[in-house]
């Protein structure tokens, strides 16, 4: 039985939702989509959220499945007992999932199944519980579960996202650094700010975000506490203070500075306030992001003559460029398994979102959108999250890494930018 | 269970006080400039020359640009921001002010980038004016990066006016 008492702490801390919202609006899926029956659990009638319609959702986003309309069902099978295949392979179903919610003791007790359809066999039976705050957990459980299940791929459907917001006008609270559920739900204003926010980071541990604020009338780097709202100031430099990057042990933060005459790279380990600088060029050098052994950092840098992505290894110093296709690339993110890079590209004067196979240096385009930036990719490396316009306002949208399945996320407020995909929590 | 929620939200009123600078004074004619007296727009609509008693000083340079534009990706300042920053040098030469100057990009390419793009543009009009006499101490740079456009559209033209640095008097 999963228990989420990580979830309890982490909701205590938020006061009423602030109903600013991101909507979801799919522009393109894959080409073969599994047909997937997700019959709405027994007992789950009335419920204040519809755990059928919230694993449909997160399973329709992957691109992976198309969910089978609830009103196509001819039976809504409750147990093992009540499944006949045939009836779902009439409708053209590759898999089926039931389940049963039972509410005692102030927790939903939920059982669900999943069924391959066409072997005609349970796939597998689980269990996971939540209170009626953790309804979208328990969905987002399941899904995560028939994901992982069918594709061999971790489900990144129960992780969370930071996003910062301009509302655009004046006052105090017009920046807002925003925590959301992976599908935008549950938002929750983290700070707010008359001055610009930029690069939020979330650290590995899920406990901390850093983040630039104006807020001082300079660009400094803020760490705040999610539990306790607690902020500190970590740089007060004169020029940048900006691009924090956690570690992978959280215990340091990679950096630009410009406090000795230039933008460079620097660590800062948090605990002794000792910094230390990595780069040394008349160039500018920024947007670090570390790699998994916390070795090296990936950073832009325009050293070439434009912007390019580099490595150097923290050990040596020794710099490494990785980029060598078109005339500006920047802002790199490494997969989790290390074995590529995604950026912002431009070509043809268009910026987009692009991958690049580290080994072969073979580079794709991964967006057919424009002025794109700040690419993200999902802890399970199956998608990314990048800020980019549509109808003249800053929205976020979302690509598989293999450019199949594409998706919106507009504001109903301002522009939203920067998206940050958490870690998965530990 | 559920904790009161501080609110976050910060006052500031840096931008107001930066706003004020530059547009707040009385233009008084000066027979040295040769040129018909304009009352400016100021926050507070006080266009009345009868009325202001002190100049403050800014009569010398009250038509001088105090915007520098620049091409996409540079930090090279064009030949008419060399022109005015040699008029505001002059200007600084004469009195005690000092100089807030902060730098901008468009909204194209990454923020963080952007920011360092910023800062140099600030940074190459601070040189200029430190080659042309004036102490670096009086001179502020701040890079707002991208963050505070002046014109929201997606074009060339409102690309153009955002690449830009703004100097203020403090």
């Amino acid at each position: 039985m999963r228990y989420f008492g990580f979830l309890i702490l982490m909701l205590g801390f938020f006061a009423r939702p602030v109903w600013a919202g991101l909507t979801i609006e799919i522009t393109s899926g894959m080409d073969n989509p599994t047909p997937i029956a997700i019959v709405p659990f027994s007992g789950s009638n009335g419920l204040p959220e519809d755990i059928q319609a919230i694993v449909s959702a997160d399973l329709l986003r992957s691109g992976f499945f198309r969910p089978i309309p609830k009103t196509d069902m001819i039976a809504m099978p409750r147990s093992q007992a009540e499944v006949f295949y045939r009836d779902w392979r009439m409708l053209g179903a590759s898999y089926l999932v039931i389940g049963q919610m039972v509410y005692a003791g102030g927790s939903y007790q939920t059982q669900f199944e999943l069924y391959d359809v066409l072997s005609q066999r349970k796939v597998f039976q689980k269990q996971v519980a939540g209170t009626q705050a953790q309804l979208r957990d328990i969905a987002h459980a399941v899904s995560d579960a028939v994901y992982e299940a069918i594709t061999g791929i971790r489900g990144a459907f129960s992780t969370k996202i930071l996003y910062i917001e301009d509302l655009r006008r004046p006052g105090p609270g017009r920046y807002r650094l925003t925590y959301a559920d992976a599908d935008g739900a549950r938002d929750r204003v983290l700070f707010a700010s008359s001055e610009p926010l930029l690069s939020p980071a979330w650290s590995n541990d899920m406990k901390r975000v850093a983040y630039v604020s104006f807020e001082t009338s300079r660009p400094a780097i803020f760490i705040q506490e999610l539990a306790t709202g607690q902020r500190t100031q970590v740089t007060n430099f004169e020029g940048l203070n900006g691009a924090p990057a956690w570690s992978p042990d959280d215990r340091s933060l990679a950096m630009v500075l410009s406090k000795d005459g230039n933008p460079e790279i620097y660590t800062l380990e948090i605990a002794s306030r000792k910094f230390q600088r990595i780069t040394n060029h008349f160039a500018i050098d920024t947007e670090p992001n570390w790699t998994a052994d916390g070795r090296g950092l990936v950073f832009t840098s325009n050293r070439g003559g434009s912007p390019q992505i580099y490595q150097v290894n923290l050990a040596s110093g020794r710099v490494e460029r990785l980029t060598f296709e078109g005339d500006y690339n920047a802002r790199p993110r490494l997969s989790p398994d290390g074995k590529s890079l995604v950026m912002v590209h431009r070509h043809e004067g268009i910026f987009h979102i692009a991958w690049q196979d580290l080994k072969t240096g073979n580079m794709r385009i991964l967006t057919e959108t424009w002025l794109d930036e700040s690419p993200s990719i999902a802890p399970n490396g199956a998608m990314l999250l990048y800020a980019t316009q549509h109808q003249n306002k800053g929205v976020l949208a979302a690509v598989s890494m293999d450019a199949g399945v594409k998706f919106r996320l507009p504001s109903k407020q301002g522009d939203v930018r920067e998206p940050a995909w958490s870690p998965f929590a530990k | 269970m559920f904790k009161p929620f501080k609110s976050f939200a910060v006052l500031t009123v840096v931008l107001g006080l930066m706003a004020g600078c530059s547009s707040n004074q009385q233009v008084e004619e000066d027979p040295n400039a040769n040129v018909t007296p304009t009352p400016t727009t100021t926050d507070t609509g006080f266009t009345d020359p009868g009325v202001s008693t002190a100049d403050d000083g800014f009569g010398a340079i009250a038509d001088v640009a105090t915007v520098f534009y620049f091409e996409f990706d540079s930090a090279v300042l064009l030949p008419a921001a060399r022109a005015a920053l040699i008029a505001h040098a002059e200007f600084l030469r004469g009195n005690s002010h000092d100089v807030r100057l902060e730098g901008h990009a468009d909204e194209r390419g990454t923020r963080e980038y952007n920011m360092a793009l910023g800062e140099r543009r600030a940074n190459a009009v601070r040189d200029f004016l430190v080659l042309q006499g004036v102490n670096s101490s009086r001179i502020e740079t701040v890079s707002y990066g991208e963050e505070r456009p002046v014109d929201l559209g997606s074009n060339e033209t409102s690309w153009a006016k955002n690449r830009r640095v703004e100097l203020s008097y403090k």
